[in-house]
Order: structure tokens, then sequence, then C-alpha cells
């Protein structure tokens, strides 16, 4: 047991908060899961100011400040733009078990990236510029890991 | 007009990794205690208080009335301020706000974290969103990771280089009796340290740490009255960007450029590394010590590992970063901004012993929020006109 200078011991209390959320995401951002769940398909949204194709979409374009309507069909395919492997374990949090890597994915058709997992590539020869193609869940949910990883192609 | 404000006192306590001979009441007290007494002022001078943390550290939500009987704000005006990672720095700026607005004459700035209350990344999680980012979300050193190999495909930094960064800072930490981690360690240690997001090495990293900072303010009717040598707020800014990490411009941190940018405008400074004395910087990692003085217009894009090996940033050269030994050496996420405030001012006010940078008129203090927004503040011993 711990003792402090004075001599006492010095006491803790063991506490834990467990708090479930919902979280609502919004007509946009169902319409782009309803669409990778029943068909596989990645759309973005097109900004009619600056032309971006943000993937995944946005109803709002953060840049222009303008309200964004359109909706454009990203492909599969795309590109690592950076990465990391990780070896650190975090259980429960962490989508796999280390080490593996994961990074920013920009497809094909789109102006902006997304962090995603990378599976099935040497480690050691993964870099920046790596073309990878989104392997799918077979049972999808509506939600990011509908991509169950990107693999090098 | 708005008045120009000083700083006349800063406190901080002993940081380590778990505080257990205190709670956090007791934590944040001794750090007012310990800037009252340096600004000699009792807490009948304060006329309010700004405090921040982040709450999901020690599950605590309501920080400005809790922490009362620690904080001494009792009946006084209490704003809370919580912006992630930056919360000491934006602690600092709010500061800043309330004395220049004229409403107040004397503040007192508060930051503090017990990071052993809770599970870091568990708390962290909470500052990524939760629809798109969260179900790949691998911790807290993630994001930094992919920062750090996006300007080494850039730039081709070294492992090295970034090793250096590391042991400059845990040396300079030698010589601060509050920090946490004092580690005497060689560039080889570093280097053999174990992998835990590529590029980044245990020893690259920052550690979590338990430890509380406070700041005391003064308006310009004040300061001069309250002490011989007060700290000039000069300028201050800020930026955000994106927090979805596809978002992010990793490789740059863009907010710390603009923000800097702004500061150096205002201050009147076009090249900040021979006309400013040294900074406080936040340097979550080794690698920010490369790639963020290059976004601070301390050397050009792809410089910072020779600015760095060259000395430059040393404490006996021409703009010695982090003499405290940084955010590598000491992390109490609310104080961790604070504390470079502080440690500015009082490198102003010459009361840094050993880690003392000899005759600095110029201080550069930077906070980082995990998502990569910014914070920058600059503090002089000349009164602004
Ligand atoms: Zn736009």
């Amino acid at each position: 047991m711990a003792k402090a200078k004075g001599g006492v011991e010095e006491m803790v209390l063991k506490g834990k908060i467990k708090v479930p959320y919902t979280w609502y995401v919004g007509e946009c951002a169902s319409r782009f899961y309803v669409e990778l769940r029943d068909n596989k398909r990645i759309f973005g949204t097109k900004c009619a100011k600056c032309n971006k194709v943000i993937v995944p979409p946005r109803s709002s374009c953060g840049k222009c400040f303008v309200p964004i309507t359109e909706w454009v069909e990203v492909k599969d395919t795309g590109v690592v733009q950076t990465y990391t492997v990780v070896h650190y374990a975090v259980p429960g949090i962490q989508p796999l078990k280390p080490p593996y890597a994961y990074g920013i994915i920009k497809l094909d058709g789109a102006d902006t990236g997304f962090v995603h997992v990378i599976v099935g590539a040497d480690l050691t020869a993964l870099k920046a510029g790596t073309r990878v193609k989104a392997v799918f869940k077979e049972e999808r949910q509506g939600n990011m890991l509908d991509i169950q990883y990107f693999t090098p192609v | 007009m708005a008045k120009r404000v000083a700083i006349v006192g800063f406190g901080q306590t002993h940081h380590t990794t778990t505080r257990r001979d205190v709670n956090g009441v007791e934590l944040i007290n001794q750090a007012v205690t310990r800037a009252l007494d340096d600004a000699h002022l009792t807490i009948n001078d304060i006329d309010a208080i700004v405090i921040g943390n982040m709450d999901h550290f020690e599950g605590i939500n309501y920080v400005d009335t809790w922490s009362i009987d620690g904080s001494g704000g009792y009946m006084k005006p209490i704003f809370k301020v919580c912006t992630g990672g930056t919360t000491g720095s934006t602690v600092a700026m709010a500061g800043f706000y309330h004395v220049a607005s004229g409403m107040w004459n004397t503040v007192l700035a508060i930051g503090w974290e017990k990071n052993s209350e809770s599970d870091t990344t568990g708390a962290i999680i909470t500052a990524f969103e939760p629809v798109w980012d969260r179900p790949t979300f691998a911790g807290a050193v993630g994001g930094l990771a992919q920062d750090a190999m996006a300007y080494m495909h850039e730039t081709g930094a070294t492992l090295e280089d970034s090793a250096r960064v590391a042991v400059r800072d845990r040396q300079h930490a030698l010589n601060n009796p509050y920090a946490h981690l004092k580690l005497n360690i060689s560039i080889d240690d570093v280097m053999n340290s174990p992998m835990i997001s590529y590029p980044i090495r245990f020893l690259d990293m920052c550690p979590r740490t338990d430890g509380a900072a406070a700041v005391i303010y003064a308006s310009e009717d004040k300061a001069e009255k309250i002490t011989e040598t007060p700290t000039w707020f000069i300028a201050t800014s800020n930026r955000h960007d994106y927090t979805m990490a596809g978002d992010i411009p990793f490789g740059w941190l863009t907010s710390l450029r603009d923000a800097s940018r702004e500061v150096y405008k205002k201050a009147g400074i076009k090249e900040p590394l021979k006309e400013i004395d040294m900074g406080e910087l936040y340097l979550p990692s080794s690698w920010a010590g490369l790639m963020w003085i290059e976004m601070l217009g301390l050397c050009k894009r792809g410089e910072g590992p020779k600015l760095v090996a060259d000395g430059v940033t040393d404490m006996t050269g021409e703009f010695p970063i982090n003499p405290s030994g940084g955010v590598l050496s000491c992390n109490p996420i609310g104080a961790t901004g604070l504390l470079r405030v502080g440690e500015a001012a009082h490198q102003i006010m010459g009361k840094c012993d050993k880690r003392q940078v000899p005759d600095v008129k110029l201080a550069l203090t930077t906070g980082f929020g995990g998502c990569f927004w910014s914070d920058v503040i600059l503090l002089g011993k000349k009164k602004p006109s």
C-alpha cells in the first residue's frame, strides 16, 4: 500500500461510467449508408462552388459555406494518401488486432479522403501512393465497416 | 478601447504520472496558491477566473463550480473553457480576452488535468467524429503518426531527425524541477525504443501527466503596480480546420501556419527566428518538432531537421525551444498549453533558474489540439504601444 509523506495510506476510489449514445447520422449520411449497405456503391456530394467531390458526403461545404445538393458516385478504388502501422493494442476500440495498417484513402473520383484500415498488404512495402480497392462485408449494416477494409491492387 | 494586458504571476504543481497525494481540487489549489504567491497577491485581488480541463479525463463535467474550494472562485465570475488539447492555451487566450475587454482588472487562468484518473484512449476517443471516423479509431497516436508519415514521404526526413527532437526536449527537462519525465536519453535510446505506430516510437511521444498551472493577468492600470517585471501579451491568434481525418492536410499543420502569420503581422515580425528569442511550443511528438517549426516559419519547408541538428533550437542556440522540456516531458493535458504560456512569462521575467534563457524579450508559445487546430500566443518584455 502506498504511504504519503505524512504516513497516511493514500486511498483510491474505483468507478466506471458507461454511457450509451444514439447518434442520428442525418439524411445526408443515411443516403450514403443505404447505398453502401444495399448496393455496395460509394457516393459523395459535389460542391457547386468549388466543384470538390467530398467523400464521405457532407450537406454543406465547410470551405465555401454553401449547401450541397448534388450526389456523385465514386469508384471503390483509390490511393493511400498517408498511413501508419499500429503496433499498440487498445482492446475493445481498435477494429483489428495490431500490428495493422490504417490510413487516409482517397477514392478515384473523390477530392477528399477518409480514414480506413488496410489489410493484405506487406506492411513494410506499403507507402503513400499505394493503390487500393475496397473489400465489402458480406453482411452489411449501414456503417463505415461495411467496407471491411482496403487492400492493395 | 481594449486594455493592454500583462501576466503578473505564474504557478505550477510538481508533475508526475499519478499525484496520489492530492485530489483534483487540491491539485488546482497548489497551482493557484503558487501563482498568487508569485504575484504577491491574495485571492481577494482576483476579479474573475477562467478554468479548463478535458471533462472525460476525470469524469467531472462542471469543473468551474466543482473546483471552487481549490480555485478560490467562491462567488466570483468563472468561465469554463474546453478545447481539447488546446484547452490550456485557450484558457490563456480567454484570460487575456477577459482583461483586454476592460471588464475585469485581474483574472486568474487555471488549467489542470489528472490524466491518471481515466483511460486516455477511452477519453480521447470523444474528440473524434463518431459516425465516420470512430469505427477505425486506433488511439491517440494514430493521427500524429499519419501526420508524420505524410511529412516523411514529402520531405525525406528520417527517424534519426525526429530522435534529435526527442533527446533535446528530454535533456532540457533535466533543468526543470517541475517536469514529469527527467530522462537522460541518447539518440540510440530513442532509435531502440519500441515502435508504437510507425514512425512514432515510445520515446518520440509525450507522456500523460497529473498536474496544474495557473497564470494571473492584470490590466495596464494594475500590472506595473503588482510587479516590476510584467510580461506583456503582445498578440494571439487561433485557427481551426477540420476534425475528420480525411479532411486534415496531414504533413501540413496549416492551422499553426496561419495563426502564427496573423500573430507576426499583429506584432510586426518579419523574421521570427531572428526577432523572437525562444519558444515554448506544444510538440506532442518529436515529429511535430520538425514539421511545426517549419509551419511557424522558423525555417523553410523541409529544413526543420537541419535547424534542429545544427543546434539552433538548443539552450545555447539562436532560438531555444522548450527550455522546460516541453510536452514530451510533461503533459497534464488541460494545463499543457497554459504551462507553455507560464514558462514563457517566467523566462521573460528571468525567473527560470537552471532553465533560464539569457535576456528573453520576446517568447513564442503554441497550443495544439488533437484534430489539428492551433493556438499561438506571443509574449514580450516591452509594453505594447
Ligand atoms: Zn465548396
